[in-house]
């Protein structure tokens, strides 16, 4: 058991994390921590992706000018795979402009409502809703 | 690649990228120009250009098994980002850029009487960019391209809705459901596409589709295509996945509404459709399986429960709404008998349900522009005071309900002929069941906007309906009313795209 998950611990971490924050999102009634749960999670799939691209006792996939000219390139050496990091640059800028129009939300319901928690908000929502008459 | 049809050649061959590039850098002169009714100029530019574009890929692709391949930036698909066109997401294209075409001539009087006039040119901007990320959602050809565009989508979409907050505050609290609703979906689908990127190493659909034919019992795949699902049943409003819907429709701007309802659930729902009928062949045993025994069963009870919600409902927006999530558990059906048929009834029914709900919300838009109404019991007396309105909103919810000479009827009826052919009984029982729930909650509406009599003090409010609304709004409730006698060029597009996408995870 305990070797299965020493072999597998980059996995074991990434799972762990994936929970922590799924479960945060799901948790929580602060927007705040809402939003910094779904980060952990966002994270949890950047190491998913970063994992996989090691290959074991591979190189950095960085040529030299004169080689990859000349078709020098040596079959033998084994390089990891870069594609996944290029992947995963495009994920963080994505998961960076969610999380900012997500505190900016979060900013303008707090000028709204003067909470940032979801009882109060829905306490709020309710009493509007009882005043206008259903 | 195919000749132009009808645009020069030079650009035909560079369609499905400038389908995509031309809204996206349009967004950016919108956001410097700060008047409202310049903004509205470009992003109708981008849209008619982006129609364009549709119009010339929709054509090339109608031959059997056409299908146009765009290598970007000149790289080979398997190794570069391909965007690929075939008969199936030409009309979802031609569907999405038309309904945004529509959608913002709409938009002036009701973008005018919504938002504020500092912040117009802004919501333009915002505006061409999400269609930017859903024309490219719709023709990318690579898996991970395609969540880059789901958010770029998506981003602004939040911001949209979140923009109804100057109405009802409301609106901001619906743009957060639907922000971290809408982020756990995209990450759910990244780890799916994660999953299958380990097994095969490729991310071309085109690709994964030819090594995944091999790759049937593998247990890394299996769970790609679980998180796949889930993740895009979240974007597509699935019936125990549709939480942020209601709010996200109700209180946006009624533009926002019109757009999201014609279009972006739809994108959503056709990446499903690519996923499941052509990534993954629909022959290997464990998607016939999810479908059958989970999307049937989900789609069955959204169906029913959502069409329920509805008749309780108070606002008119939240009733459309949740009618939306039972429209979506047809399609869902459709797409759950995982046969030709049903795909193809499914497809019909997305566009059609397209046409019915812009109708619906347009006509919404003009009520509120006119009288701010917002409840049922608001709409009384409206049917003599706005007449043409009125009467196109009483086409759509027929065409909601499925009365015949309208469209919802032509896709009922193919979903039902569909299921027939399987065998499936309770599946159109349960279509019966939900249209009867669907005559209950329009007969809710179309009571109070024809029977009741006017209240006392409204007459002098009387605003005549503007023309820049009354144009969409009966084009699109005659488009309803002729393709319901006339069905035939809506099923021919249904019929070819469900061939596209069942055909095409075998064939190549």
């Amino acid at each position: 058991m305990i070797e299965i998950v020493a072999e597998r611990f980059n996995y074991a971490v990434i799972i762990i994390l994936m929970m922590v924050g799924l479960y945060a999102v799901i948790a929580t009634g602060n927007l705040i921590k809402r939003l910094v749960g779904l980060s952990i999670f966002q994270t949890s799939v950047f190491l998913l992706y970063i994992s996989i691209a090691k290959v074991f006792g591979g190189v950095p996939p960085i040529f030299d000018y004169k080689e990859l000219v000349g078709y020098k390139i040596d079959p033998e050496v084994v390089y990891s795979n870069p594609l996944p990091h290029v992947l995963i640059l495009t994920a963080i800028v994505v998961g960076v402009a969610t999380l900012a129009v997500g505190l900016a939300l979060v900013v303008r319901i707090r000028e709204a409502y003067g909470a940032i928690e979801d009882h109060a908000i829905a306490e709020a929502d309710y009493a509007f809703e009882l005043e206008k008459g259903f | 690649m195919t000749v132009g049809q009808w645009l020069p050649t030079a650009l035909a061959a560079h369609a499905p990228v400038l389908l995509v590039a031309v809204p996206l850098i349009l967004s950016t002169p919108a956001a410097i120009l700060r008047t409202g009714r310049a903004g509205w100029a470009i992003a109708l530019s981008g849209a008619l250009l982006a129609l364009l574009c549709a119009v010339e890929l929709f054509l090339a692709t109608r031959a059997d098994g056409a299908v146009i391949s765009y290598a970007l930036g000149g790289w080979p698909p398997p190794f570069g980002i391909e965007f690929r066109v075939d008969g199936l997401n030409a009309a979802l294209l031609l569907l999405l850029t038309g309904a945004a075409v529509l959608a913002l001539i709409f938009a002036r009087p009701s973008v005018e009487n919504e938002i504020n006039a500092d912040k117009r040119s802004l919501f333009y901007s915002a505006f061409l960019v999400s269609l930017s990320g859903l024309a490219g959602v719709a023709i990318t050809g690579d898996a991970f391209n395609l969540f880059v565009f789901l958010e770029i989508s998506s981003i602004p979409t939040y911001a949209l809705i979140a923009m109804g907050a100057n109405r009802d505050r409301r609106a901001l609290t619906s743009a957060f459901n639907y922000l971290v609703m809408g982020a756990i979906g995209a990450t759910f689908f990244v780890i799916g596409v994660g999953f299958l990127y380990m097994a095969t190493g490729t991310l071309n659909m085109a690709d994964l589709a030819r090594l995944l034919v091999d790759m049937d019992g593998d247990r890394v795949v299996r769970m790609g295509f679980a998180f796949i699902l889930v993740g895009l049943g979240l974007k597509a409003a699935l019936f125990p996945l549709h939480l942020w819907l209601p709010g996200a429709y109700a209180y946006a701007p009624s533009f926002v509404t019109v757009f999201l309802a014609t279009t972006a659930t739809k994108v959503a729902f056709y990446v499903i459709i690519r996923f499941s009928f052509d990534v993954f062949a629909i022959d290997s045993g464990f998607v016939v399986n999810a479908l059958t025994y989970v999307v049937t069963p989900l789609a069955i009870a959204g169906m029913i429960v959502a069409s329920a919600q509805a008749l309780f409902q108070t606002d008119v927006r939240r009733l459309l709404a949740y009618s939306s999530v039972a429209q979506a558990g047809y399609m869902m059906l459709g797409l759950g008998m995982g046969s030709q048929a049903g795909v193809s009834a499914g497809v019909l029914h997305l566009i059609n349900h397209a046409l019915m709900k812009g109708v619906l919300f347009m006509a919404l838009g003009a009520f509120a522009i006119s009288y701010g109404v917002r409840r049922i019991e608001n709409c009384k007396g409206l049917g003599m005071m706005m007449p043409m309105t009125a009467s196109a909103f009483t086409l759509g919810a027929l065409s909601l309900i499925g009365v015949p000479f309208t469209v919802g009827f032509i896709s009922k009826f193919y979903l039902i002929q569909a299921a027939l052919a399987q065998g499936w009984i309770f599946a159109v029982a349960a279509i019966l069941i939900s249209s009867v729930l669907a005559v209950f909650y329009c007969y809710r509406i179309l009571v109070n906007l024809w029977v009741t009599p006017i209240p006392e003090g409204r007459r002098d409010l009387a605003q005549p309906t503007p023309y820049l609304i009354l144009v969409p709004l009966v084009g699109l409730a005659l488009a309803n009313l002729v393709f319901g006698v006339h069905a035939a060029p809506l099923v021919d597009i249904a019929e070819t795209a469900a061939a596209a996408a069942i055909n095409a995870g075998t064939g190549s």
